[in-house]
């Protein structure tokens, strides 16, 4: 099944390469990774999503820890969370469908962001789901280009992942 | 003070107290060793940086401190990758210093420039690039703290030649290293302490594997004291050899495809199973499906990544072995195993018959037989520093290691050429010792041009080479499962007598039994390095075997003599 998994991370050069590296090496693999700053200078957040099961998540949860620039790992996957996938859609718009196109993302509470005489680039951000269907209903009228951010994912509640200045994972 | 990067490295190696580095120079780490001149530190020029590597290995496998290599760009550092690997398998405390091109050129394909940190990434407890020069003293304080700590192994500095070279006001900073990511200092709760308790009173066929944890963690007394309060035999990982006394009445010998059956056997018939420090690496458990099935596991051990990894296990206890095991003892009453142990002994009398020190005498030198010599020869007393091969297990079996620290040998990466450096680098950590080298004649001449290092060094090591005239242990395989089909495996060497002469050192050959303990003791009594020669069997193998993925109780054993022969008490 698929695992979301938060990682924090030093934000220092070559921290990407070495979690990649992890993932290769110990033979998962990656189904969406993101990398980004978070609230704390000098810590990126990266969410990744492996298709694995229980036992080997836990075993890469270890195998992070031992990576001297993680900080703190978390599976969200069984907790209460929200997951957000950002994609933009270009697709050709004719003057026959332009209303119909319009009226989708309006259903959809997607974004045109932009617009020529033959095409619109939509923005469209939810869950993978969301963004699934939404492709699925546009692809009969043409898509021209796509691009998705991959999840990022924040389990609900006050309670921050990273607490305190310090993870509570283990390492060795 | 204001000091270049390369005084600032000297600086703080010092400080660290690094009194001996193995290296080679070249352009990129040029500022480093002119730098070194002036600092109170010795230098071992070795004949390859593989040499450099596996000589800071075993300086660190036998003093318990970090052993550095250096080397410089490009090739010099990749030359050094088979040696990082094994201190990584191993958990040798090691750190690695590479020069880099000048900062500028990274990534323009400079002369001499490589990827050192991408391809030492998955093969180092962690690496660090440096471009500047304010960050070598941080870095490196940081390296050594990384290698030493937790389970140890090696960190890799690749220092750009210009960082090297520039100069900055300098003061040592020994402020606490604290590093967000990295906690060394993980310890069981008092609730598992309680569980393992629990666990080893109500057991009833309880069997101690032991592994290199313990001499890394220093608890040699405490397993001993466990062992004796509770009765508990003490099976052996490869390199948790001499971490228990062999010559001690629970001490059962090497677990795992070439332990003894016996040994095996006690293991799938316990019922609790208490993990110090290993790692049920695939040599040790044979097929993970039918491994001790009967028996509850508890784990001992620092890394968190290594429980539940291979085998599951019913309770682990993530920590320091020596502090985890002292919290046990505290609260552990003594209890006695007599129908256990005695179960064990019976099974031991089968294997007795089988050993090889008990065949007949034949005209054949078996190298089984050279190294039980060389055990008696230097009772028991001196550090033995393996090669990869035949040689390797006949050593585990029969050199009986009783004083911690005085085996050394690469168990997880399994790297033929590492005997004689880390020979080297061993003698150099400890000079009172008496070192002995056994290796292969294949293994023996991958890194045989550090004979020369030791010439010019005066470093003095007895080298013992099994030579059988093949790669013995792939013939052995090939004999087992592949139908004798000896492809590439028959190996024709050089006169290793005239070898060590053309390197001023004392070769000597030894063909017949009765020549084995002369020649040992000529060997101790010379100066400088020694080699002999010894004209083993050819085709002998390894007893008893347990086959790649088989089960761990069904062990290929050597053939019954026939007739046969009577214990013969003196040999055992």
């Amino acid at each position: 099944m698929y695992h979301t998994i938060v990682a924090l991370v030093e934000d220092k050069p070559g921290v990407l390469n070495r979690v990649a590296s992890l993932f290769r090496r110990r033979a998962f693999n990656i189904e969406s990774l993101t990398v980004g700053h978070t609230e704390s200078p000098g810590v990126s957040r990266m969410t990744i999503v492996v298709d694995s099961d229980d036992q080997n998540v836990e075993r890469l949860t270890s195998y992070l820890y031992k990576l001297v620039n993680v900080i703190q790992v978390e599976d969200l996957t069984v907790l209460p969370k929200v997951t957000r996938d950002l994609a933009m859609i270009k697709v050709s718009a004719t003057a026959e469908n332009r209303t119909h196109i319009m009226q989708t993302v309006d259903v959809f509470r997607a974004r045109i962001v932009d617009v020529t005489n033959s095409s619109f680039i939509i923005e469209i951000t939810g869950d993978e789901d969301k963004i699934e269907g939404f492709v699925d209903v546009l692809r009969p009228l043409g898509i021209i280009e796509m691009v998705r951010t991959g999840i990022v994912a924040m389990a609900r509640g006050t309670s921050p992942l990273y607490v305190n200045g310090n993870g509570n994972g283990v390492h060795a | 003070m204001k000091l270049t990067g390369a005084q600032i490295l000297w600086e703080t190696l010092v400080r660290e107290g690094v009194d001996v580095v193995f290296g080679y120079p070249g352009g990129a780490n040029l500022p480093i060793y002119d730098a070194m001149l002036d600092y109170p530190v010795r230098h071992v020029l070795t004949r390859h940086e593989q040499g450099a590597a596996h000589m800071a290995d075993g300086y660190a496998r036998a003093s318990g401190k970090v052993g550095v290599a250096m080397a410089t760009s490009g090739p010099g550092a990749t030359n050094l990758v088979t040696g990082i690997a094994t201190a990584m398998m191993d958990s040798s405390p090691t750190v690695f210093i590479t020069g880099q091109v000048a900062s500028k050129l990274i990534g323009f394909d400079a002369f001499q420039e490589t990827d050192v940190t991408g391809i030492t990434l998955p093969i180092t407890k962690h690496n660090y690039l440096v471009t500047h020069t304010e960050e070598i003293g941080p870095v490196l304080r940081e390296a050594f703290y990384i290698a030493r700590t937790g389970r140890p192994g090696p960190v890799l500095v690749d220092i750009a030649k210009d960082a090297q070279q520039h100069s900055l006001e300098w003061t040592y900073d020994d402020k606490p290293i604290k590093m967000r990511g990295y906690r060394p200092d993980l310890r069981p709760t008092s609730r598992q302490i309680e569980q393992a308790l629990e666990m080893i009173s109500a057991a009833k066929r309880p069997l101690i594997l032991a592994g290199r944890g313990v001499l890394l963690s220093g608890a040699m007394n405490e397993l001993r004291q466990f062992a004796e309060t509770a009765n508990v035999p003490v099976a052996m990982t490869l390199l948790g050899i001499s971490c228990f006394p062999a010559t001690h009445p629970l001490n059962l010998g090497m677990m795992g495809m070439h332990g003894e059956a016996w040994v095996n056997q006690a293991i799938q018939e316990a019922d609790l199973l208490l993990a110090f420090g290993m790692r049920f690496d695939d040599r040790v458990t044979g097929n993970l499906k039918t491994y001790a099935v009967n028996a509850k596991k508890i784990h001992i051990e620092i890394d968190p990544a290594e429980v539940n990894k291979n085998v599951p296990v019913d309770l682990a206890l993530v920590g320091d072995l020596r502090d985890t095991l002292r919290q046990i003892l505290a609260q552990m009453q003594p209890v006695s195993h007599i129908d256990w142990l005695s179960q064990i002994a019976r099974s031991k009398g089968d294997s007795a018959v089988r050993d090889i020190q008990n065949l007949p005498p034949d005209d054949h030198l078996y190298a089984a037989h050279v190294i039980n010599d060389l055990w008696h020869t230097t009772s028991g007393d001196a550090m033995i520093v393996t090669d990869v091969g035949q040689h390797q297990m006949w050593t585990a079996q029969y050199y009986k290691q009783d004083n911690p620290n005085m085996w050394i040998t690469s168990g997880g990466l399994g790297t033929m050429g590492f005997g004689l450096p880390a020979a080297i680098g061993a003698k150099l950590a400890r000079p009172e010792a008496d070192v002995g080298a056994v290796a292969g004649d294949g293994g023996f001449q991958m890194t045989a041009a550090e004979l020369s290092t030791a010439a010019q060094e005066n470093v003095k090591v007895n080298v013992a080479v099994m030579n059988n005239g093949f790669l013995g242990m792939v013939r052995q395989w090939q004999e087992f499962f592949y139908e004798r089909r000896y492809a590439a495996t028959p190996m024709r060497s050089p006169d290793f007598v005239k070898l060590a002469e053309a390197h001023g050192l004392t070769g000597l050959r030894v063909t017949q039994r009765g020549e084995v303990v002369s020649a040992i003791q000529q060997a101790r009594q010379t100066d400088g390095t020694v080699v002999i020669d010894f004209r083993v069997e050819q085709e002998d193998s390894v007893y008893p075997m347990v086959p790649s993925g088989a089960d761990l109780h069904n062990m290929i054993r050597r053939p019954m003599p026939n007739p046969i022969a009577e214990t013969a008490e003196d040999e055992i």
